[in-house]
């Protein structure tokens, strides 16, 4: 392993030309060239100004280049469900998508409680070509009871805790993992859902639910665990909330309260919350069934204005892969989740920048800078000499057909198949190297 | 996913007009005693996931006098007991030689499920919460042999409408033909977004206000069990909202009485009103093999 890992530092040089840089952590949006040596930001200079040489070049000519996507939110199912995706076809759909590392959720089988499971998750035999951050569950075996041994799985490398998946409801043992989080200043990831409301339910509570005769979430089972939480966050000091998937309304009214006061409250949203609503379930297309689940047009509406003012730290995929068997059944049973690595980048562009004139600049933070901070990932989200050197570099104006049946992920159950995208990622760097670039 | 096979019947919601029109002139035609053979040799297969009395023997009437064969599937006794998939179970009937499924399901969706995969029609006989076409024609051709025409007409659901598929296709199938609909019960069980089913739909929670004026009067079953899970007296509901005599005056005079059974004397109906004059229940029961016929000729007969 040690062996591997000093070879990699010797991995040369690269200089991406030509393109238009956009990093908004340093607040830098012009045309610059970037050279990367040895896994780090070499030098950053106007067109033409690097003084260094470089072993191979990247054209990015008509291209933007961003500091390397961060995706705080994903299902890669190993250990256990590899039928479903695994650490490498999982890694391989990010790199496609744009993603230069990703945050995994813990709730696969065995859950990953315990240090030794964070360790397998980052070993190299794993096959990742992009970066693995792995986030710990909260308590044994997700079962909401006993906390697990948040330093030990801090120290083997976990970037957070959560129980996604189901939420933490027990008011005690929230309160004990916020504060233990707090004492080691580690993030706790709440799936916010009161599940005592949702049993059997398969989708949002509203016209469609009622039309379709589906029992359904209500928007409030969200909306009072993010409350309660958020009083939480601010009564325990120092302690760290993160609202994963965030999807109602309510539930940013109160994230915004914590963001007043002070609280160190972040949250996520998904591509499918900013594209999609309720209506689109259609005539029970289990692909348009994931958990949090499409809301209301009026949820939708106040997370646009969320994710341009500043609200939303981060857009996170939940890529949530599934198998044909498990999705090809009654609507009720029929899994939650969607995949959403390879169209996050195109949603956000047609949608966000395109469709509701968000600016690029703030596209891209949510990728990067947002999500990097959310969990503390020193020298990435960002592209500033002695940076890590991760870049996603990608052409706005490109459009372009999503085909499910091409995704590098082992599972198709996505609702985008056959959506015209405008926007297409060019190239994946991780450490230096290119690990995607599109035909 | 595949469109459904011509001849499918999975919703009124989604079915045109002048299809409903000509299921309902179909209905009225067919005599159970004196059928044509449209379907001599057809296999029709009655897929049944949940319990059924008048659905599942007024089908099985209905595909004999035409000259159909049948055969019952159910959950207990198949491969279904064994873990086997709504579609696989679909491919292994079709594969036996099934012309024609007609199912019920105790999930909202499973005969669009099913549609999207085999090539035959799929019929619905009833899909969790959400729809029961055959119900709603069965209902439109009773109402027609009491009253002249749909439009114009007053109507009144009272009871458990939420989980309520024979509610939901009724209200797609009486508004589509001017039928003025009035939706009555407590919030449990009439929320307010039900308005939202079709434009038009009223959400009263006063019987009497229901019931003024109305010319037909659909009642639905009221379990038990569904009462005291939303926490509602019995006792409570059957004092605002069981159907009885004397609130059965403050509708027109000759105003039905439906119910689309099995009926609990004494919960949302008495007995007086279930066998007075005004009652058609057991004229609705009637109906259903000649509105089954129609719709399986249409499935798999001449008679398109």
């Amino acid at each position: 392993m040690l062996n591997a890992k000093s070879q990699k530092k010797e991995n040369g040089s690269l200089l991406i030309k030509g393109g238009h840089l956009i990093d908004p952590a340093a607040k830098v949006n012009a045309p610059m060239d970037v050279l990367l040596r040895d896994g780090r930001v070499a030098e950053i200079a106007p067109p033409n100004k690097i003084r260094g040489a470089a072993d191979e070049k990247f054209d990015a000519r008509g291209l933007i280049v961003a500091p390397g996507f961060i995706d705080l939110h994903v299902h890669l199912r190993e250990p256990g469900q590899s039928y479903k995706e695994t650490i490498a076809s999982g890694t391989a759909a990010a790199a496609a998508g744009g993603f230069t590392s990703v945050c995994t959720m813990p709730n696969t089988a065995p859950v990953v409680d315990t240090a030794e499971w964070v360790s397998w998750l980052r070993n190299p035999e794993r096959g990742a070509v992009v970066n693995v951050f792995p986030i710990a569950a909260a308590t044994r075996g997700s079962k909401g009871g006993t906390l697990t041994d948040f330093a030990a799985m801090q120290r083997a490398g976990a970037v957070a805790v959560t129980d996604d998946g189901k939420p933490i409801l027990d008011d005690d043992v929230m309160r004990m993992a916020l504060r233990l989080g707090a004492e080691l200043n580690f993030p706790v990831v709440q799936h916010a859902e009161d599940t005592r409301m949702t049993e059997n339910c398969s989708m949002h509570a509203g016209p469609t639910s009622f039309r379709l005769g589906l029992r359904a979430m209500p928007a409030a089972a969200e909306g009072e665990i993010v409350d309660r939480d958020v009083t939480l966050a601010q009564q325990i000091r120092e302690s760290r909330l993160h609202v994963a998937h965030l999807s109602t309304s309510d539930a940013l009214k109160s994230v915004r309260r914590g963001k007043r006061a002070k609280a160190r409250v972040t949250c996520e949203v998904t591509p499918h919350h900013f594209a999609l609503i309720d209506e689109n379930v259609g005539e029970y297309n289990t692909n348009f069934k994931m958990n949090p689940p499409l809301r209301s047009a009026t949820d939708l509406e106040a997370i646009l204005v969320a994710l341009a003012d500043g609200t939303v730290d981060a857009i996170a995929t939940d890529h949530a892969p599934h198998a044909v068997h498990e999705k090809q059944v009654e609507f009720e049973r029929a899994a939650f989740g969607i995949t959403g690595l390879e169209t996050a980048l195109a949603l956000a562009i047609t949608k966000l920048h395109r469709e509701h004139r968000i600016p690029l600049t703030r596209v891209v933070e949510l990728f990067t800078a947002g999500p990097a901070r959310v969990f503390d990932l020193p020298h990435r989200g960002s592209l500033a000499k002695g940076d890590f050197a991760d870049v996603t570099i990608f052409d706005p104006k490109k459009r372009w057909t999503f085909e499910a049946a091409k995704s590098r992920s082992l599972s198709h159950n996505t609702p985008f198949d056959g959506w015209q995208f405008t926007g297409k990622v060019a190239a994946t760097i991780v450490d230096g190297k290119i690990v995607y670039q599109a035909e | 996913m595949n469109k459904p096979t011509r001849g499918s019947l999975l919703g009124i919601e989604h079915l045109e007009t002048k299809e409903i029109q000509s299921l309902l002139s179909l209905a009225r035609r067919m005599n159970p005693q004196k059928a044509l053979p449209l379907l001599r040799g057809k296999r029709v297969v009655l897929l049944f996931y949940e319990s059924s009395t008048r659905t599942r023997t007024s089908f099985e009437f209905a595909a004999k006098s035409l000259g159909a064969m049948t055969t019952l599937v159910q959950s207990s006794g198949s491969s279904i007991e064994k873990g086997e998939s709504v579609i696989d179970t679909g491919y292994t009937l079709r594969a036996v030689g099934a012309d024609c499924i007609v199912m019920r399901h105790p999930s909202a969706g499973v005969p669009h499920l099913m549609a999207s995969h085999l090539d035959i029609p799929i019929i619905n006989a009833g899909d969790g919460m959400h729809e029961h076409p055959s119900q709603a024609l069965l209902d439109a051709v009773t109402i027609l042999k009491h009253k002249r025409s749909l439009k114009g007409l007053q109507a009144t659901i009272i009871g458990d409408i939420f989980h309520s598929r024979v509610a939901r296709s009724a209200c797609h199938l009486l508004t589509r033909f001017g039928v003025k609909m009035t939706l009555c019960g407590p919030p449990e069980f009439v929320p307010d977004v039900a308005a939202t089913l079709v434009p038009g739909l009223r959400v009263t929670r006063h019987i009497e206000d229901a019931l003024r004026g109305t010319d037909v009067i659909m009642l639905l079953r009221v379990q038990k069990e569904r009462l005291a899970g939303q926490r509602i007296k019995l006792q409570d509901y059957i004092a605002r909202y069981q159907m009885t005599a004397p609130r059965l005056k403050l509708a027109k005079r000759d105003a039905i009485v439906m119910h689309p059974g099995p009926i609990i004397r004494g919960l949302e109906l008495t007995a007086e009103v279930a066998d007075g004059p005004q009652s058609v229940i057991v004229d609705e029961v009637h109906n259903g093999v000649p509105t089954r016929m129609a719709i399986l000729a249409r499935a798999l007969g001449k008679a398109k």
